[in-house]
C-alpha cells in the first residue's frame, strides 16, 4: 500500500542524506520526497511517499525513527489527513487543440501561470491521484515538460 | 577569567573529563594540533597502533572486554578510510566507539584538497551518527554528544570529524558537560507492563520452551538477570556466536550455541519449541538458517532494546522493547508466584538429541586436530582466558570447544565477520583486563591480515598468546569448496607462508612451533607461564578438517550435517545464492 510519512527533522546539514541514504542502503523505495523548513527554524519537514506491505512500513517507520536527527515520525496514511502536490505542466498550444485544454483546466481548477504564443504552462495543485488524472486525460502529445513537487501534507483537525 | 585554549586542548580536555584511559590513533597532518595537545597530559594513553584498521580493532576490543567505549584517532583521508573496516565490525555487534578523525581546514572542504574524504558521508552507513564540527564553540557539547550516543541504548561508533582549522582557532574554555538530553534521541522508554505480562503468560504456559540468548545479554550487561530468569523457569537455554558467556556453557541448562555451526541439541530443540523466548538477539540469517523452516511450531517473544531488530526477520508474538536486564527483572517479577508448566518429557526429548554428541570429533594419530587445540587452551587456562579469535573455521572451533562461563571473555567479529580482527582485538583487551591471560585464536589466512600490529604489541608490552591454528588453507572457504563446489578448490590453498616463529622473533616476541600432538600442552603451558610475553604458537593442524555441526545454505535446523555425514551435502540453487 501507498504510505505518506511525514518526518520532523533536524535541520542539521547532512540530516537529508540520512533519510535518503537509509532508504537506499535498505532498499526500501521512495516514490516522491520533499522538504522544507517549518515554522520552527531548527527543524525541517520532510514527506516521503513509499509503497509496501505492513512490515515493511513498519520496518520504515523504526529505521526513521532510529535516525539520531529525526525528532518524529507520523505515518499519514494511519490518520485522516490532506494530502498536496503542486505541478506545473507545460504544454503545446494552438487553435485546435485550445477548447480541450481549457476544458481540462477548468475540470482540475488548474491556472495558467505563464503563457507564450505557442505555450501556456498550467499549475495544478491537489492530491496526486488528480494530478495523474489531469496527465491522463490531457492529449500526450501536448506535453513538452512537467515538475511535481512531490507529496506533502498534514493531519486533519487539531491532532 | 576563563583561559583561551586552542581546539585541540578543548578536545584533549574534553577526552579527559569523559574519563577516556586509552587513545587508540595514528597521527598525520589533519591531526598534528591534537597530537600536540596530548603531549602536554598525562591521563590518557596514547596506543600508536601500525595501522588505522587495527586502532578501530584495539579500541573495539577494549571495549567488548571493559564495557566502556573505546576511542580512536586517526588523520583525515586515508587514516579514516583505513579505519572505516574496524568501525564497520563494531557497528554490526553493537559496539561503544568514538573515533575522532581529522579533517582539512574548513575553507577547503569540497575542494579535492590534499588527503580530503568526505568522512561523514564514507561512514554514515556503518555508524550510528556521525557530527562534522563546523565551530569552536561546540567543541565539548559534540563530544559530549558522541559518547552520549555511542554508549547508551543500542549502543555503537559515533564518528566525530573535526577540520584542522577549528583545532587551531582559539576560544575560551569550554565547561565539558555532565549530562546532555536530545530531543531526537531517547534510549530509554519505558518498558510496556501490558507486555511483560502477555510474555510471563506465554513463557508459564509453554510446554516446549527454549530461551535465545544474544550478545544483548552481554552489551547490557545482563547476566545476572538472565541466568536468575533461565534457573527460576529451569527452561533450556541456547546462545548465538555473539552471546557465549552471557550464561555458562558448563551449566546443565545450557545447549551451547546454535544456528549454522550450533549443536544438534540447540537447533533441534528451536525446530520444536512452542515458545521461543529471544533475549537481545537479532534472529540474524546465521542463526534462523532457512527462514522458511524457522520454528514452525513457535510463538515467539522477542526482548530487544532497537525496535528495528524486532520484527525485521521474523514475525514476533510478544515483542518487548527494552533493556535485557530491565524487562527481565519485569517478567521474573511477574512471573513471581505464578504456576510454571512441567517440562519433563521436553527435556527427556532434549537429552535424546544431547546424547548424539554433536561435537564430538575422532582423533587421528600423527595429526593434531584444531579441537583438541581448543580444548587444550580451554584446559590449560582453567576456562578464564579472555579469547578472542579472527574468522574462520578456528573461530567456529574456539566457539564450539572453549565453554565460557563469563560474558565478556569471548570477543570476535560476528556481524561482519573480518579477517584480521583477533590480534589488535586482543591488544585492547589486554589493555582493558592487564590482570587476566588473553588468547588470539587465529588461522595463517587471518593473521596475515594484521600481522603489523605484533610491532605494537611489543612496544606496549600487552603480552596475548596468539593461538594459530594452521591449516595451510583458507579453511572455511575450502570447506565450502569441498561442500558446495565439487571440491572445485580456488584459491583457498595458502601458498608461500611465513616462518611465523621467525615473524614473532623479528618482531621481539617468543615463537613455538607445535607439530606433534604431544607437545601441545607443554607448549601452551609454557606460553601461559611466559606472563609479559607474548608468544606466537604455530599450531600445524589437520588441513582436511570441517567444522560440524553444520546447516547447509538453504536447508532448516533440523536439517543438520553431523560430523561423519559430508558425502550427503547436496544444496540447490536457492541455497547457494545465500553465503
Ligand atoms: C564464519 C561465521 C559463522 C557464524 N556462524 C554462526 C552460528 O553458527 N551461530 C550464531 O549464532 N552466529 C554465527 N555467526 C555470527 C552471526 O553472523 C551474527 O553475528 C550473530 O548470530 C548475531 O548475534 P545476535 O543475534 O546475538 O546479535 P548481536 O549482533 O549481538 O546483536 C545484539 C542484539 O541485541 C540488542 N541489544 C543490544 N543491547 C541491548 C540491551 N541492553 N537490551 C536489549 N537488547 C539489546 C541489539 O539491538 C541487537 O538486536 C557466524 C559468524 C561468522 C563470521
Ligand atoms: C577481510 C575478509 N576477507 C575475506 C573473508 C572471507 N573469509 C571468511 S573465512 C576465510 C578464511 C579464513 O582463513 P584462516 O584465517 O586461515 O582460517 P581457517 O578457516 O583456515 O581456520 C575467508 C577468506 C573475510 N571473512 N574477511
Ligand atoms: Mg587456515
Amino acid at each position: 500500500m501507498r504510505h505518506i510519512i511525514s518526518v520532523m527533522l533536524e535541520n542539521e546539514s547532512g540530516a537529508l542524506s540520512r533519510v535518503a541514504g537509509m532508504f537506499s542502503a535498505r532498499g526500501f523505495n521512495i516514490e516522491s520526497l520533499t522538504v522544507a523548513p517549518t515554522n520552527d527554524e531548527t527543524l525541517s519537514r520532510l514527506t516521503v511517499v513509499s509503497v509496501g506491505d505492513d512490515n515493511i512500513i513498519e520496518q520504515i517507520v523504526k529505521q526513521l525513527n532510529k535516525i539520531i536527527d529525526v525528532v518524529e515520525v507520523t505515518d499519514l496514511t494511519s490518520f485522516e489527513h490532506i494530502e498536496r502536490e503542486l505541478m506545473l505542466i507545460k504544454l503545446n498550444v494552438s487553435k485546435a487543440n485550445l477548447t480541450h485544454i481549457m476544458k481540462q483546466i477548468e475540470t482540475f481548477s488548474g491556472k495558467i501561470v505563464d503563457a507564450s504564443d505557442d505555450t501556456y504552462t498550467v499549475e495544478l495543485a491537489g492530491q496526486s491521484k488528480n494530478l495523474d488524472a489531469f496527465m491522463e486525460k490531457i492529449d500526450q502529445s501536448l506535453i513538452i515538460e512537467i515538475s511535481r513537487t512531490g507529496v506533502t501534507g498534514v493531519i486533519k483537525g487539531n491532532k | 577569567m576563563r583561559m583561551e585554549l586552542n581546539g585541540a586542548q578543548i578536545l584533549t580536555n574534553s577526552l579527559i573529563e569523559e574519563g577516556v584511559e586509552y587513545i587508540f590513533g595514528y597521527p598525520g597532518g589533519a591531526v598534528l594540533h591534537i597530537y600536540d595537545a596530548l603531549n602536554d597530559q598525562d591521563s590518557i594513553s596514547h596506543i600508536l597502533v601500525r595501522h588505522e584498521q587495527g586502532a578501530a580493532h584495539a579500541a573495539d576490543g577494549y571495549a567488548r572486554a571493559s564495557g566502556k567505549p573505546g576511542v580512536v584517532l586517526v588523520t583525515s583521508g586515508p587514516g579514516i578510510t583505513n579505519a572505516v573496516t574496524g568501525i564497520a565490525t563494531a557497528y554490526m555487534d553493537s559496539i561503544p566507539m568514538v573515533i575522532i578523525s581529522g579533517q582539512v581546514p574548513s575553507m577547503l572542504i569540497g575542494n579535492d584538497a590534499f588527503q580530503e574524504v568526505d568522512a561523514v558521508g564514507i561512514t554514515r552507513s556503518c555508524v550510528k551518527h556521525n557530527f562534522l564540527i563546523k565551530d569552536i564553540s561546540k567543541i565539548a557539547v559534540t563530544l559530549k554528544k558522541a559518547f552520549h550516543i555511542a554508549t547508551t541504548g543500542r549502543p555503537g561508533p559515533v564518528l566525530i570529524d573535526i577540520p584542522k582549522d577549528i583545532t587551531i582557532a582559539k576560544s575560551e574554555e569550554q565547561v565539558y558537560p555532565s549530562k546532555i538530553d536530545l530531543r531526537s534521541y531517547k534510549p530509554n522508554n519505558p518498558i510496556d507492563q501490558v507486555q511483560i505480562k502477555k510474555a510471563a503468560d506465554l513463557i508459564a504456559r509453554s510446554k516446549k520452551p527454549i530461551i535465545y540468548s544474544g550478545g544483548g545479554s552481554v552489551i547490557g550487561n545482563a547476566s545476572k538477570e538472565l541466568r536468575e530468569f533461565t534457573r527460576i523457569l529451569g527452561y533450556p537455554i541456547t546462545q548465538t556466536l555473539m552471546g557465549l558467556g552471557a550464561y555458562p556453557a558448563n551449566d546443565k541448562l545450557s545447549l551451547g550455541m546454535l544456528g549454522m555451526h550450533g549443536t544438534y541439541e540447540a537447533n533441534m530443540a528451536m525446530h520444536g519449541s512452542d515458545c521461543v523466548i529471544a533475549v537481545g538477539a537479532r534472529f540474524d540469517d546465521r542463526v534462523t538458517a532457512n527462514i522458511d523452516k524457522f520454528c514452525p511450531t513457535a510463538k515467539i517473544v522477542h526482548i530487544d532494546i532497537d525496535p528495528t531488530s524486532i520484527g525485521k526477520n521474523v514475525a514476533v508474538d510478544v515483542p518487548l522493547v527494552g533493556d535485557v536486564a530491565q524487562v527481565l527483572k519485569g517478567i521474573i517479577a511477574t512471573l513471581g508466584d505464578k504456576k510454571v508448566s512441567e517440562i519433563s518429557s521436553w527435556w527427556k526429548q532434549i537429552n535424546e538429541w544431547r546424547s548424539k554428541n554433536s561435537l564430538h570429533y575422532k582423533r587421528e594419530k600423527g595429526i593434531i586436530k584444531p579441537q583438541t587445540v581448543i580444548e587444550t587452551l580451554y584446559e590449560v587456562t582453567g576456562g578464564e582466558a579472555i579469547v578472542t579469535s579472527d574468522v574462520g573455521q578456528h573461530q567456529m572451533w574456539a566457539a564450539q570447544y572453549y565453554l565460557f562461563d563469563e560474558p565478556r571473555r569471548w570477543i570476535n567479529s560476528g556481524g561482519l565477520g573480518t579477517m584480521g580482527f583477533g590480534l589488535p582485538a586482543a591488544m585492547g583487551a589486554k589493555l582493558a583486563v592487564p590482570d587476566r591471560d588473553v588468547a588470539c585464536v587465529t588461522g595463517e589466512g587471518s593473521i596475515q591480515m594484521m600481522t603489523q600490529e605484533l610491532s605494537t604489541m611489543l612496544q606496549y608490552n600487552t603480552a596475548v598468546k596468539i593461538v594459530n591454528l594452521n591449516n595451510r588453507y583458507l579453511g572455511m572457504v575450502r570447506q565450502w569448496q569441498e561442500f558446495f563446489y565439487d571440491k572445485r578448490y580456488s584459491m583457498s590453498y595458502m601458498h608461500a607462508l611465513p616462518d611465523f616463529v621467525k615473524l614473532a622473533e623479528s618482531y621481539g616476541h617468543v615463537g613455538i612451533l607445535v607439530e606433534k600432538e604431544s607437545e601441545l600442552k607443554p607448549a601452551l603451558e609454557e606460553a601461559f607461564k611466559l606472563k609479559d610475553r607474548t608468544v606466537f604458537l604455530d599450531i600445524i593442524t589437520d588441513q582436511k578438517e570441517n567444522v560440524f555441526p553444520m546447516i547447509p545454505s538453504g536447508a532448516g535446523h533440523h536439517e543438520m550435517l553431523l560430523a561423519g555425514e559430508d558425502d550427503m551435502v547436496s544444496t540447490d540453487d536457492e541455497g547457494l545464492n545465500l553465503v
